[in-house]
């Protein structure tokens, strides 16, 4: 079931719907704030016409071969532990995501983000700022050298506690694609309490754990930890929809 | 063949301002471009309360309805200046604002053209996943009649996808909840 159409004058690629079962609900009672926000009405089925199935391919000229190492701002080393994040960008159907632009935020070592918002007493770091870009290279791959970041306390709950997590967004190549998520460390024991991890379905839930990685770790230098991330994919190729059942 | 679990998505949370402001973010074209419009607007919560932050991001065709990108399968092409992408930080005292070009009609794949459209992303604090909605123009009143995602929606529902003509272009609010809670759409 896509729901989707292309019709009898565009050959136009279809991106598989996540079961959902498998997403993030747009709400989760646990999780205060999207009390007045979450919208209460069932969405309205898009079916993917031209404006769905292209997007922003962008990101080339504002990204700097310096966005990828967070740890060296403004002068100085950033303090903390200083980790490699890697992985690929691929789409459900296994194929790697191109050229895209990866963003990422997150607090410094201490759980603190540098944000006017953000005024718990935990101290921030001249030398970190915790902003990241990276385009993907043609095997969809990405690569970030950053500081492993700190949990920091939220008034969700009685005591709640982030645990420590590293925010991403990704264009893919359409605008069905798009993608905002949080990247998690693994093993942490904060997950038990943490509403924002738990309002993605348990099945779904490992997806957002990145795993140690020995192999890519780096003697004398830094831990490695790989992540890779998965966008909706085409369902099939503009070649395959010429039988597509046209009833026409 | 090979199906991937898709990565689950997360809210953007309070702190997006670190990795996702743009200083052009805005402008899909330059402000002093030719017919260049801004649409604006806010987002209301449930209790009617404007958001103070959030981010809003657009994308569209140029004013030929065409996409510059090579999955449009009438072959991309590229109007001057025109990025067909926004992204509004809503710095302006929870005003969102984006400075573009009203698209074209696009075909709708069935043998009929679409009204102008821009396809919309919502990104918040409280909202787990984004949410999807578009917006088509008040004075477009014969297209928006023949468009295939607007045509049998009750009057009511379709009016909240519908910009009206402001001082500098044209205003778009959008309501997350209540009685005149905006269309949402899944993708």
């Amino acid at each position: 079931m896509t729901g989707t159409t292309s019709g009898s004058h565009l050959d136009l690629p279809r991106y598989a719907r996540t079961d959902p079962a498998l997403r993030t609900p747009v709400g989760f009672p646990e999780y205060r704030s999207t009390g007045l926000r979450a919208p209460l009405r069932t969405p309205v089925d898009l079916p993917h016409r031209l404006t769905e199935v292209t997007g922003p391919l962008l990101g080339a000229d504002r990204v700097r071969p310096e966005d990828a190492d967070l740890t060296r701002r403004a002068g100085g080393e950033a303090v903390g532990q200083r980790i490699v994040v890697h992985g690929r960008v691929l789409d459900s159907g296994g194929r790697p995501v191109q050229h895209t632009l990866v963003e990422i935020w997150q607090a410094n070592a201490a759980g603190r983000y540098r944000h006017v918002v953000d005024n718990w007493p935990a101290p921030l770091d001249p030398h970190f700022d915790g902003l990241g870009r990276v385009m993907t290279d043609d095997q969809g791959r990405y690569e970030f050298t950053t500081i492993r970041p700190g949990a920091y306390p939220w008034r969700n709950h009685d005591n709640a506690w982030r645990p420590a997590h590293i925010h991403f967004s990704l264009f893919g190549r359409a605008f069905t694609q798009r993608l905002v998520t949080q990247m998690y460390f693994p093993d942490d024991p904060l997950f038990f309490q943490d509403p924002i991890l738990n309002a993605i379905p348990e099945a779904a839930r490992p997806l957002a754990i990145c795993r140690y990685d020995y192999e890519r770790t780096v003697p004398e230098w830094a831990l490695a930890f790989r992540w890779d991330i998965v966008l909706r994919g085409p369902e099939q190729t503009p070649f395959e929809t010429e039988d597509d059942g046209d009833v026409a | 063949m090979t199906q991937l679990q898709t990565t689950p998505s997360a809210t953007v949370g309070p702190y997006w301002a670190i990795g996702l402001t743009w200083e052009d973010g805005p402008h899909v074209v330059a402000p002093d471009a030719p017919g260049a419009v801004w649409i604006r607007g806010r987002i209301y919560d449930g209790a009617g309360k404007a958001l103070g932050v959030g981010l809003v991001e657009t994308w569209q065709a140029d004013p030929d309805g065409r996409f510059d990108h090579p999955d449009d399968p009438r072959g991309s092409s590229a109007w001057p200046g025109f990025r067909g992408f926004g992204r509004s930080s809503m710095a302006n005292g929870g005003e969102f604002a984006i400075c573009t070009l009203k698209p074209g009609r696009v075909p709708d794949g069935e043998g009929g053209l679409q009204a102008p459209h821009l396809d919309v992303s919502i990104f918040s604090q409280g909202l787990l996943d984004r949410v999807v909605t578009r917006i088509y123009f008040a004075d477009e009143a014969e297209a928006n009649a023949e468009d295939v995602v607007l045509h049998g929606m009750p009057e009511d529902r379709r009016a909240t996808l519908v910009a009206t003509p402001a001082q500098d272009g044209y205003r778009f609010d959008i309501h997350l909840q209540g009685d005149r809670e905006t269309v949402f759409f899944a993708v």
